[in-house]
């Protein structure tokens, strides 16, 4: 599915759709350039799972956030510092895989193998001026 | 008295001695110490699999370079918060282990709290009450220090951490590793007032929020302008260019930077400000609270940048916590997040 963005104000709408229709236990790969709004969509999921207001900060230098929302915990990693596969298994990501959350894995295309079969890919191509290009698929389809 | 202070929060293990006079007797930090060539390669900059090779040479190293063995020391202090769990859990467990074996007590260290307590060891002054401004790559905080131990979070990054946003411009920009300091270097080429980045949150004094990301993405759309495709690769620029651009970005976070600080030293009435974190170590940076400070009359203390970056000395705040009776049992655990302003 391909969806075109217009402004950050349209990311946060998407981040809202996918909290209204991503289960627990997905696990999301995000794809995109620094400045693509990989971030902003786990911040605007994040609020309306009702996280607390300012808590989701960029993962880049502590690998893993957890955040404990009314409708189940949300697991935020970023690959971007990482590596090579070893590197991130070492970070435990299975044991979120198969909890009850849901994970977002930000530069998820680095350690595409180490993700489960199930997995969504969101890729984020940043495209003229401030519009965005979506794409969004199983990775299982590639 | 002499403590055993360990650092393991994040990608650092470090290790020191200090008694209480805050005389600081040995310290090592693993990645910038000799130990690479004990080690025999190069240490792993991520993973707590790197702490588990690293923590025992160098707490080893650490009583070697002060001659001292595990039984001249009367405690041993650990960093349990903020962190990253895996990386925190090997020094603590590493420190329950020798408390343990040795009989020593333990005692729980706050990282952040430790980065600012660095201002008052190095200086040798009573440095509290003030206001603490952590900057680096993980953190971008703000802290009215009531005493060494009594931090109330004012404000902190809603995106990216200061230093991180350093890392990823100067990635943007295709500048050499480490990206922070290879970006303030061009910087110091470049015209600040000849590119003017957006200073997120800065006008707005209801807040001692930092916004960094969107300073990023500016920096994006400043490379290759907006209405051109982004993802295209960044149009070469030249030196004169680059070092304007780099200027200007840094002058915007500084801005944000020296700004929420004055603003929460106004804000609190507190007359000092202790600066920790490894963006503490950025020229500009430095001048511009100096400057500050000068203006405005406050008390500044910026530590030397070996007690700036992550480091195990800035665990002498465990001598604080025991002067206090305040030791830790062996049930002591582990808080990776960090505490944020209450709303």
């Amino acid at each position: 599915m391909r969806i075109i963005i217009n402004s950050e104000a349209d990311t946060v709408k998407l981040g809202q759709r996918l909290a209204g229709a991503l289960p627990q236990g997905s696990v999301i790969s995000l794809v995109g350039n620094l400045g693509a709004g990989k971030t902003r969509l786990v911040q605007a999921f994040a609020a309306a799972w009702g996280a607390v207001e300012g808590s989701v900060t960029s993962p880049t230098f502590v690998l893993i956030n957890e955040y404990y929302t009314p409708r189940g915990p949300i697991y935020h990693i970023d690959a971007y510092r990482l590596k090579d596969d070893d590197e991130f298994l070492n970070l435990g990501p299975e044991e979120y895989f198969a909890s009850n959350g849901v994970t977002f894995i930000e530069w998820g295309n680095r350690v595409e193998r180490c993700l489960p079969a199930d997995a969504i890919e969101i890729a984020i191509e940043i495209g003229e001026g401030e519009a965005r290009v979506v794409t969004i698929r199983g990775l299982d389809t590639v | 008295m002499r403590i055993l202070t360990i650092e393991s929060t994040c990608d650092e293990t470090a290790a020191a001695i200090v008694d209480d006079q805050l005389n600081v007797l040995s310290a090592v930090v693993a990645s910038q110490d000799m130990l690479h060539q004990r080690f025999g390669g190069v240490v792993p900059e991520i993973a707590s699999r790197a702490h588990v090779e690293r923590i025992l040479p160098v707490i080893d190293e650490t009583l070697r370079k002060a001659s001292l063995a595990l039984a001249d020391l009367d405690a041993i202090a650990v960093a349990t918060t903020p962190g990253l769990a895996g990386s925190l859990l090997i020094g603590l467990s590493a420190a329950k282990a020798l408390c343990v074996a040795t009989g020593l007590p333990l005692v729980a260290v706050n990282h952040l709290q430790a980065h600012i307590y660095a201002c008052k060891i190095a200086s040798g002054e009573e440095v509290f009450p003030c206001v603490g401004l952590i900057v680096s790559g993980g953190h971008s905080n703000i802290y009215r220090c009531a005493g060494p131990t009594d931090f109330t979070p004012l404000g902190g990054t809603i995106d990216d951490a200061a230093g991180e946003a350093f890392d990823k411009v100067a990635s943007l920009l295709n500048l050499p590793y480490p990206g922070g300091p290879s970006l303030s270097k061009a910087a110091a080429q470049g015209d600040p007032q000849r590119i003017r980045f957006p200073r997120p949150l800065l006008d707005d004094d209801s807040r001692l929020d930092f916004s960094f990301s969107g300073l990023k993405t500016a920096v994006r759309y400043k490379l290759v302008g907006i209405g051109k495709l982004a993802d295209a690769p960044a149009p070469q620029l030249s030196d004169e260019e680059l070092a304007d651009v780099c200027a200007g970005f840094q002058e915007a976070v500084v801005d944000c930077l020296v700004g929420k600080a004055e603003l929460a030293l106004r804000r609190t009435g507190f007359n000092t400000l202790c600066v920790g974190g490894g963006v503490a170590a950025n020229g500009r940076l430095r001048e511009r609270l100096q400057e500050s400070s000068q203006q405005h009359g406050y008390r500044l203390f910026i530590p030397p940048m070996s007690l700036c970056t992550d480091n195990a000395v800035m665990g002498a705040i465990a001598l604080e916590r025991i002067k206090a009776g305040e030791y830790a049992t062996l049930e002591l655990d582990i808080s990776p997040g960090q505490e944020r302003v209450s709303k």
